[in-house]
């Protein structure tokens, strides 16, 4: 099954920016049996680059197929067609017992955390770093130094089911970075907490990425997961890659509809179906959607239109700043004469996008 | 009435004699139940070593050992016993034959427990490159070790039943000394003192392997 691909070990510290490459990789599942059975294109013809250095995240509905990528990139499924390399080392076609030199160069946190049960905060740290032959001394020094790092010292003999789900996913982290990965991928790390151990457990990640400069691959349902820490994004929707692009550039202009329905989901700077109807009630002029953000002048052309007698109400909307750039959008409804209005609309969706709101 | 003087150094004989049975049992039916049933789980669907010949293969040999009443598969196995130890009488006839019937148990003891491990440590260990044998002896089994404590504790009762048999193949032992000087003499109260003693015998092991599955489990 895996006769032609090259052998050796990922050569470490090479300076190639590129760490993961996806080219035209899918991944089939085939389920059932005789009549029963149904392929599942779980990844469909991907082709990506996770830069080193990076936090690259992976947002999309559930089913869309991210799980399955990210598991692909350590082995976890095996490629079904195509190519996957991991600096360098090709992955696809490889046999379990090959990829043990891969996986020790990547870590992994999951949803559900996966902690030893039968071991204590410590032992589920420590474990890694017994299979990887470390001596006693150097295992009991690194344990202290990533508790320490994860802020859970003094949890140390603590088992996993007298922890909080924020403790678990610290203790998932400093287990998934004891061997001193290049590359931590992060699954749902954290669909399972609420929003403010979210926050404290992305605050890590971060960490992680800017103080030990592992690359990050996160994947997740949850655009603000997406805001607050990845530097590229990656849109899946049926086993495909719909949209990818720096954080901003997507938030900015997102050009798929389910990219803009995610960068919706945060900003909440657009009224949703029920809010139309109900501001279709509450004003009778025209309804404008535009996008605003830095460089983009409504202002000066609501100006110009006020000279000519349009008047303007701010009906819906919302700016948000992320990293160091505004954007999000006002609903306004315009009043006045219909050539001038019309003028106004025209000069907007000149300068930005801008939708119209059906009377 | 009983002369105790004679039947009390007899019946602790026939304790011996369980005794050594049960134990010597118990730890060759332990090891080899414990990797039938490793290799069952092992081999199961989605699992580390999926393999479905041997999942099957095994599957099949359980299935039609388990369910032969002890009594006959003694008897059964006399041309095996007689190959193997040499003979087809005594204790360590009795052995083989019990280590047969308990084996085949004992394996599907220790692949339902198995499965109650969850699947995703086992991914979290795979993550991390760990090698499938490893995976087996330092994730799998100690995860599984508190339910597996309770699997074994429950497993010494039917090895105790099933050594009461073995006094049909002259291998002594309380089953023996209660049927033999109790059952067939009408002398109930030989009877009921082996019972009593088979019956403090199982709480003991019970008490024991409790308490041990409880600190394991850390309830
Ligand atoms: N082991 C599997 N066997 C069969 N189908 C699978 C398996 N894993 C995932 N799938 C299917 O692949 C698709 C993508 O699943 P997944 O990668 O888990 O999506 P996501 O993580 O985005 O929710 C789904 O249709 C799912 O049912
Ligand atoms: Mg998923």
């Amino acid at each position: 099954m895996s006769a032609a691909v090259p052998a050796g070990p990922p050569s470490p510290g090479r300076p190639d920016e590129v760490l993961v490459r996806f080219s035209n990789v899918s991944k089939t599942f085939r389920t059932g049996s005789g009549r029963a059975a149904r392929e599942v294109v779980a990844v469909d013809d991907v082709s990506l680059d996770v830069r080193r250095g990076e936090i690259f995240g992976v947002i999309g509905y559930s089913g869309a197929g991210k799980s399955t990528l990210v598991r692909l990139i350590n082995g976890l499924e095996p490629v079904s067609s195509g190519s996957l390399t991991v600096e360098g080392f090709e992955v696809a076609g490889r046999r379990e017992t090959e990829l043990a030199p891969v996986r020790q160069e990547i870590g992994m946190i999951f949803q559900q955390f996966n902690l030893f049960t039968s071991r204590t905060v410590a032992g589920n740290v420590e474990y890694p770093l017994k299979r990887a032959g470390w001596p006693k001394e150097k295992r009991r020094a690194r344990v202290a130094e990533l508790l320490e790092f994860v802020g859970l010292s003094a949890r140390a003999g603590n088992y996993p089911e007298q922890l909080s789900g924020g403790q678990k996913q610290r203790v998932g982290i400093a287990r998934a970075l004891a061997t001193s990965p290049k590359l931590l991928l992060a699954d749902e790390s954290t669909s399972a907490l609420d929003p403010e151990t979210t926050q404290e457990v992305l605050q890590v990640l971060q960490r992680v990425n800017r103080e030990l400069g592992i690359t990050i691959v996160i994947i997740t349902h949850e655009m603000d997961v997406v805001r607050a820490i990845a530097d590229r994004v990656a849109v899946m929707q049926d086993g495909k890659v719909v949209e990818h692009g720096s954080t901003v550039d997507i938030f900015a202009r997102p050009r798929t509809e389910t990219a803009h329905r995610f960068v919706s989901s945060v900003l909440h700077s657009e009224p949703d179906a029920r809010e139309v109807e109900r501001l279709r009630r509450a004003h009778r002029g025209r309804l404008v959607i535009v996008d605003v953000g830095d460089g983009v002048d409504i202002g000066g052309v609501l100006s110009d239109g006020a000279a000519r007698g349009v008047r303007f109400t701010i009906a819906y909307g919302g700016i948000s700043v992320l990293q160091e750039q505004s954007f999000g959008s006002l609903t306004f409804e315009l009043t006045g004469e219909d050539t001038a209005v019309q003028a106004v609309v025209d000069e907007m969706s000149r300068i930005t996008t801008l939708r119209e709101v059906a009377a | 009435m009983n002369d105790w003087s004679v039947l009390g150094p007899e019946l602790l004989a026939a304790l011996g004699e369980t005794l050594y049975m049960v134990a010597v049992t118990l730890l060759l039916a332990g090891l080899l139940g414990l990797l039938v049933g490793v290799g069952l789980y092992v081999t199961r669907r989605g699992n580390i070593l999926e393999n479905r010949a041997v999942h099957e293969g095994l599957n099949l040999v359980v299935n039609f050992v388990r369910p032969i009443p002890f009594i006959i598969l003694l008897a059964a196995l006399g041309p095996v016993t007689q190959e193997v130890v040499g003979t087809r009488l005594g204790p360590n006839a009795a052995i083989f034959a019990m280590t047969i019937g308990a084996m085949f148990a004992v394996a599907r003891i220790v692949e339902q427990n198995l499965m109650s491990v969850d699947p995703g440590v086992v991914e979290a260990a795979r993550s991390m490159g760990v090698s499938r044998s490893r995976i087996i002896t330092t994730v799998i089994l100690p995860e599984a070790l508190g339910p597996l404590v309770l699997g074994y504790t429950f497993l010494v009762i039917g090895i105790t039943d099933m050594s009461a048999m073995a006094g049909a193949i002259g291998a002594g032992g309380l089953g023996d000394f209660a049927l033999r000087l109790g059952y067939q003499r009408f002398n109930d109260e030989v009877t009921w003192a082996a019972v009593a003693v088979i019956v403090v015998l199982v709480q003991l092991v019970q008490v024991v392997g409790n308490r041990l599955a409880r600190r394991i489990l850390r309830r």
